[in-house]
C-alpha cells in the first residue's frame, strides 16, 4: 500500500499504479477527509461572507455587500490598541521565553545530572495541565501582588507554558549539533560566552526560529491565561473577540465577524511565516525526506 | 544569562592536594557551573508555576466556612456548583473527542505517510484550524451550523428538518474535533513517518498481507506515539472553556469544569472554591493521563527505527 503512494513524479497518488476505482477503505478515508475539509471551508467562509454582508437573513447569500463593518469594528472595539497589545505581548513573551529557555534546553540536551527527571517533570507539567488549572491560582496571586489585571500579568502568565515549550522544541535541534564542534572551540580557547555566541547560536538559528514562531502562534491564540489576567486595556485580539461575542448590548453580528476575520488574517500571516521555518510533520521525529 | 561568561569548572582541576577539589568531584557526577544556565528557567518555573500551584492548593483548604475540606465539599455537593456533574460533562466531551480524533487520524495518516504531490499543501490546510483558535471556530460554527446556516439550508433542500447543532453538546464536540483533529493528525503522521519503512517491506517480503503488517508491525511501533497523541489531544479537549460558552449550553449540557472554576473565580470571587475546582480539574486530567501511560508502558518499548 505504501509503495503505491510514492509515484516517482507527476500523477496523483491514487492514479499512479492503481485502477481508478478505489477500494472501499481508501474511498472512506479520502471521503471523510473531504467532508472534514468541506465543513472547515463552510465554517471559515461563512464568517468571511457575513463580515461583508449588508443584511443576511433567511437566504443562501446576503442581500448586498459592504466593507463598512471593518471600519465599524475598528472603531467600536478599538482594534488598533488591541492589535498593538497583542503584538507587544507576543513579542515580549517570545523574546523572554527564548532567552530563558534556550540555555536551559542546551543543558538538558547535553548533560545528565541527579534530579534531571524531576526537573523535566516541572518543565513538562505546565504543558500537560489545562491552562485554567494553574491559571486560576496564578491569576489570584498576580492580582494579590497588583501585577494583574494588566499587561505585566498577561505577559507573565503567558510565559508559564511558553518557556517549557521552547525547551521542548529546541532540545532535538541541540542534540543534532555535533558535540565535537564545541570541543574544538574549547580547544581553541573559546570560553562559554564565546562558545554560545560564536558557535552554538549560528548553528541553532533554525531551532530558535522554530521555537520562536511556535511560541508566537501559541501566544496570539492563547485564550484562557490572557482572559484571566487581562483588563479592558490589555485584552489581546482573541480575548477581545470573546468579549465582543459574549458581552452585553446589541452589536451587529457582522462587526464581530469582521473582527474575527482580522484575527484570522493575522493568524494566516503567522502560519505562512511559521511553515517557512517549521515542517509540522517533523516536529516529533526528524525524517530524511529522500528515503524511498 | 550573566552566568555564561564564567569559566567551566574544568579549569580548577589543577588544584594541589591529594583529594580532588569539591567542584571536580561534583563535576564527575555531572554537576558543574554549566548547570547554572538552568537557573533562570528553573526560577521562572518555581515562581510562576510551582508557587502559584502550591498557593492555590493551600487556598483551597482555607474556605471561609466549612473547615479544612469546605471548598471541596461545596464543590461536590452544593446544588449551585454541581461539581461532580461538571466533571462528567467534561469527560463526556473530552474522551469521545480525543478518541475520535486519534482513531480517525490513524488510517488517514497511514495512507498519507509517503511522499506525494500536494502533501505540503494538504498539511498546510490541516494546520489552519489550529491557528483559528476556539473563539473563531465557535463564531464559524454558529454561522454555519446555526438554524439558518448553510448546512441546515442544504438539509432543507434534501427535505430534512433543520437540526439543532449549536448551543448544545454537539456544537462543543464539533468545535473540539475541528480544533483537535489536525493536531492529532499531524502528530500521528509525524510518528508514522518515523517508523522505518524497511520493517514493513521485510514483512511484505515474508508474505504478510496489509492487515498483518498493520497489526504486527506498524501498530506496536506506533503505540507509544498513539498514547502521547491521545494525551495531548485529551488535554486540549479537557480544558475546553470558551467554546463551551459560545457554542454550547453553559448552564446545562456543556457546563464544563473549567466554566465552574471560572465562574467561582471571576463571578462569585470565591477563590477557595475556584482553587478547589482547578485542583480537581488537574487531578482528574492526571488520572486519565496516568491510565493511558500505564497502558503504554505495557506495550513495546524501544526504537521505532526512525531518529527521535
Amino acid at each position: 500500500m505504501s509503495l503505491t503512494l510514492k509515484p516517482k513524479s507527476g500523477a496523483t497518488p491514487a492514479a499512479a499504479k492503481r485502477p481508478l476505482a478505489a477500494s472501499p477503505g481508501t474511498f472512506l478515508i479520502w471521503g471523510s477527509m473531504a467532508v472534514f475539509l468541506l465543513l472547515l471551508l463552510g465554517v471559515v467562509s461563512s464568517v468571511v461572507v457575513n463580515s461583508f454582508a449588508k443584511e443576511w437573513f433567511d437566504t443562501w447569500l446576503p442581500s448586498g455587500y459592504t466593507p463598512t463593518w471593518y471600519a465599524d469594528a475598528w472603531k467600536e472595539y478599538d482594534l488598533g490598541q488591541v492589535i498593538g497589545t497583542t503584538l507587544t505581548v507576543s513579542i515580549a513573551v517570545v523574546g523572554i521565553s527564548v532567552l530563558i529557555g534556550a540555555p536551559a534546553s542546551y543543558v538538558l540536551a547535553r548533560r545528565s545530572f541527579p534530579g534531571k527527571n524531576i526537573l523535566m517533570l516541572v518543565f513538562l507539567l505546565p504543558i500537560m495541565m489545562p491552562p485554567i488549572t494553574y491559571g486560576i491560582p496564578l491569576a489570584t496571586l498576580l492580582t494579590y501582588y497588583h501585577l494583574a489585571p494588566g499587561l505585566t500579568g498577561v505577559i507573565l502568565a503567558n510565559l508559564v507554558p511558553s518557556i517549557p515549550f521552547v525547551i521542548l522544541t529546541m532540545t532535538p535541534f541541540i542534540e543534532q549539533i555535533n558535540p565535537s564542534i564545541e570541543s574544538a572551540a574549547r580547544m581553541c580557547g573559546a570560553n562559554m560566552l564565546r562558545l554560545f555566541t560564536r558557535i552554538l547560536a549560528p548553528l541553532l538559528v533554525p531551532g530558535i526560529l522554530a521555537a520562536a514562531v511556535l511560541v508566537l502562534v501559541r501566544t496570539v491564540g492563547m485564550f484562557e491565561l490572557t482572559f484571566l489576567t487581562s483588563d479592558s486595556t490589555s485584552d489581546t485580539l482573541v480575548v477581545a473577540l470573546f468579549t465582543a461575542m459574549t458581552g452585553a448590548g446589541i452589536r451587529a453580528q457582522q462587526s464581530v465577524d469582521a473582527m474575527a476575520v482580522v484575527y484570522m488574517l493575522m493568524m494566516m500571516v503567522l502560519l505562512v511565516v511559521a511553515l517557512r521555518f517549521v515542517n509540522p510533520t517533523q516536529l516529533v521525529s526528524q525524517v530524511r525526506e529522500e528515503t524511498d | 544569562m550573566t552566568l555564561t561568561g564564567q569559566r567551566p569548572a574544568r579549569v580548577e582541576q589543577e588544584e594541589p592536594g591529594n583529594r580532588p577539589a569539591l567542584s571536580h568531584r561534583l563535576a564527575e557526577r555531572g554537576i558543574d557551573k554549566l548547570l547554572l544556565l538552568l537557573l533562570p528557567a528553573l526560577v521562572f518555573a518555581l515562581v510562576l508555576f510551582v508557587y502559584p500551584f502550591v498557593y492555590g492548593l493551600g487556598l483551597s483548604f482555607q474556605p471561609k466556612t466549612g473547615g479544612l475540606f469546605g471548598a471541596y465539599v461545596k464543590f461536590f455537593t452544593d446544588p449551585s456548583v454541581r461539581g461532580l456533574d461538571s466533571i462528567w460533562v467534561t469527560l463526556q466531551l473530552a474522551l469521545p473527542a480525543a478518541l475520535l480524533n486519534v482513531l480517525v487520524s490513524v488510517p488517514i495518516a497511514y495512507k498519507m505517510r509517503g511522499k506525494f504531490r500536494g502533501k505540503r499543501a494538504l498539511t498546510t490546510v490541516l494546520v489552519i484550524p489550529i491557528t483559528l483558535g476556539t473563539v473563531l471556530t465557535a463564531e464559524g460554527l454558529l454561522n454555519f451550523f446555526g438554524q439558518r446556516g448553510w448546512l441546515n439550508r442544504f438539509l432543507g433542500l434534501l427535505g430534512f428538518e433543520p437540526l439543532q447543532l449549536v448551543q448544545n453538546y454537539w456544537g462543543v464536540l464539533w468545535s473540539l474535533i475541528i480544533s483537535g483533529f489536525p493536531f492529532a493528525f499531524l502528530l500521528i503522521l509525524s510518528y508514522l513517518s518515523g517508523i522505518d519503512p524497511s520493517l514493513e517491506a521485510a514483512a511484505r517480503t515474508l508474505g504478510a498481507d496489509w492487515k498483518q503488517r498493520f497489526r504486527r508491525i506498524t501498530l506496536p511501533l506506533l503505540a507509544p506515539g498513539l498514547a502521547i497523541t491521545f494525551c495531548l489531544t485529551f488535554v486540549l479537549a479537557f480544558s475546553v472553556f470558551p467554546s463551551a460558552i459560545l457554542v454550547g449550553d453553559p448552564s446545562g449540557s456543556t457546563r464544563v469544569i473549567a466554566y465552574v472554576a471560572y465562574n467561582a473565580w471571576g463571578q462569585q470571587f470565591d477563590y477557595p472554591l475556584a482553587s478547589a475546582a482547578a485542583i480537581v480539574m488537574g487531578a482528574v486530567e492526571l488520572v486519565v493521563i496516568v491510565l493511558v501511560l500505564i497502558w503504554r508502558s505495557r506495550m513495546y518499548k524501544g526504537s521505532t527505527g526512525g531518529k527521535g
